[in-house]
């Protein structure tokens, strides 16, 4: 029998997340991991707005921003365990992403960057500025969920960055299936209909506005839960998660792997997660790395890393 | 009363270099379609390149011209190194390509300067001026001064010359252009070297009064950015327009309201334009083939 790619891809995801760790030789490298995985959710959402709507969002580390605060509030004011508040900070981002989505949406191009870009800038301004609620600049801690505990109880007793290692790659592997089912759907149709042409998915009877407004809830409630691994894993949340740069960072991973499938946008994510860690022994270099891998990639390999990579592997001949 | 009147003349001051941004934005835009973001790093290095060529020992109006020369060719450098070998390619493709290159100018400045802030002397002293009861630095009146004249340059520019009139037939349709026997690559190098000139000057300006630093272009461009969607974008009367009146709304907010939520205003009334007006106060609208 021959394997769908959806399979095909969840099951490389899961080996190659599994496998790993045989490789690890520190902890250091279960930390980076589940940064990757972190990055990765928030990548898949994207790739849902971006890769299969055609839509692009400059201001999602808003929502990541939001599903971090989450997990540092609501434990304190609601006293709600930490996993809550992060299932609170998705239905709050979603929620929030239908609000503002509505007229954001209508907008195209350039116009939806700078919409987005402004939202995102509304919510980072208000997380550093609300200092006697978010602890400002300096940031406020996290509560512990109480999940390695409650494993330790079971019997079974896993290092605290291997725990978060296994426990994001879960919910990436569980992210990614969701997503990849979405693709086959018929709102994923709807969606890759009206990415090629808005016009022509109208007139087929696609209804532009709920489908595109559909992906950017979905896409705002991965980025919300991204935030609230982030923040559970680190137990330490600063404003900067939602600022412009990350959200710059979460589009450019996406593209970079290529935005129209979840393993080439999570291989980007893995690349730009990984390179400030190995180029740490040139930090000056760092921004000057960045920038360029940026471009070339972009100006030589327009779809993304991945699907160049294996289209020139595939068919020389084409 | 003098309050409102320094608030309007501080904000007017800002303001004028966010148009200037703009301008550049709008410029690049209607020869290529592509928002370079990369338009607020060109301000820095105006401001950069004078400060060390002054320092260096140059006289000041020597070291400013030296930096808007070579700011213009990193802009012509930008456009045949990243921009012309990525002709066709999907907005987020050159928005990413426009951040890179923002970026990878910063640490390539960073590295090649420092990480401090600079400034050089103001062109006329820092005396302030009485004006109605509020008070104006002679640089700042440098600030708009300057703005006026490139608007006023860049007006006869594309209504009087030849140039200018091939730069706006490039804009509002490439092939036609061709077909009329106009060098639309020679077009975007102009286009890409007069707005990072434009920005440099904008950089020389203000650099007395804000100071210059390797990571002030991100600011700048938002701000430019947001002016140029306000007025409309690629239409130059609502880049000056738009950065005007950012400059104001913002100077206002932080006056009656609150100085840490300026950024905030400006992102809302932008929100709020683009709601109401989705192509900007000055916009075309446009229809989509199919």
């Amino acid at each position: 029998m021959r394997l769908s790619s959806k399979t095909t891809t969840l099951l490389v995801l899961a080996a190659l997340i599994a496998l790993a760790p045989l490789f690890f030789p520190s902890s250091y490298y279960f930390r980076v991991g589940s940064l990757i995985f972190v990055n990765g959710l928030a990548v898949t959402g994207l790739v849902v707005l971006t890769g299969y709507a055609g839509q692009i969002s400059l201001g999602h580390a808003g929502f990541v921003g939001i599903g971090a605060y989450a997990c540092a509030l609501a434990p304190v004011h609601l006293g709600l365990n930490p996993l809550a508040a992060a299932v609170v900070g998705a239905a709050l981002s979603g929620g929030l992403a239908w609000l503002v989505g509505r007229p954001i949406l209508r907008l195209k191009g350039y116009y939806l960057a700078v919409a987005s870009l402004g939202f995102g800038a509304l919510v980072s301004m208000v997380l550093a500025n609300e200092a006697q609620v978010t602890g400002g600049p300096d940031g406020m801690t996290v509560p512990d969920p109480g999940l390695r505990a409650l494993l330790k109880s079971a019997g079974l007793d896993l290092s605290n960055s291997a725990f978060w290692y296994a426990f994001s790659g879960g919910i990436l592997v569980i992210g990614a299936w969701l997503a990849l089912n979405l693709y086959h759907s018929p709102t994923g149709r709807a969606l890759r209909a009206l990415h090629g042409s808005e016009v022509a998915a109208r007139t087929v009877g696609v209804d532009v506005a709920r489908f595109k407004l559909q992906a950017f809830v979905i896409s705002a409630v991965y980025a919300s839960l991204s935030g609230s691994l982030l923040a559970l894993q680190n137990k330490f949340i600063t404003p900067d998660v939602a600022g412009y740069m990350h959200s710059i960072e979460l589009v450019t991973m996406t593209v970079l792997g290529g935005a129209g499938s979840v393993i080439g946008a999570v291989s980007g994510a893995m690349i730009l997660t990984t390179l400030p860690q190995v180029l740490t022994v040139f930090q000056e270099y760092e921004q000057v790395m960045l920038g360029l891998v940026m471009m070339l990639v972009m100006i030589f390999m327009r779809d993304g890393l991945l699907p160049s990579l294996s289209r020139r592997i595939r068919g020389r001949g084409e | 009363m003098p309050e409102l009147m320094q608030f309007l003349l501080s904000g007017v001051t800002v303001g004028a270099v966010y148009a200037l941004v703009a301008l550049g934005f709008t410029i690049i835009y209607n020869a290529s379609d592509v928002v370079n973001f990369a338009q607020g790093e060109f301000v820095m290095l105006g401001g950069m390149f004078t400060v060390f060529a002054f320092e260096a020992g140059l006289p000041l109006p020597l070291a400013a011209l030296l930096a808007i020369i070579a700011t213009a060719a990193i802009g012509v450098a930008l456009n045949k190194l990243a921009i012309e070998p990525a002709r066709g390619a999907p907005v987020v493709s050159l928005i990413i390509i426009t951040i890179g290159a923002s970026i990878l100018i910063r640490g390539v400045t960073q590295i090649a300067f420092d990480k401090q802030l600079h400034r050089f002397p103001a062109f006329s002293g820092d005396t302030p001026i009485q004006i109605v009861g509020a008070t104006i630095l002679p640089q700042s009146l440098w600030v708009i001064a300057g703005a006026l004249a490139v608007f006023v340059g860049l007006w006869l520019f594309f209504t009087r010359t030849l140039t200018g009139r091939a730069v706006l037939a490039t804009a509002n349709n490439r092939i036609a252009a061709q077909l009329v026997g106009i060098n639309t690559k020679y077009v975007m190098t102009l286009s890409f070297a007069l707005s990072a000139a434009i920005g440099a000057l904008a950089g020389v300006l203000v650099t007395p009064i804000t100071l210059t630093g390797y990571d002030i272009g991100i600011a700048l461009a938002l701000k430019g950015f947001a002016a140029a969607m306000l007025g409309g974008m690629g239409n130059p009367k609502g880049a000056l327009v738009g950065g005007l009146l950012l400059g104001v709304l913002e100077a206002l907010t932080a006056g009656y309201l609150s100085s840490q939520y300026k950024d905030a205003a400006a992102f809302v009334i932008i929100l709020a334009v683009l709601f109401a007006m989705p192509q900007g106060l000055f916009g075309r609208k446009s229809t989509d083939r199919v």
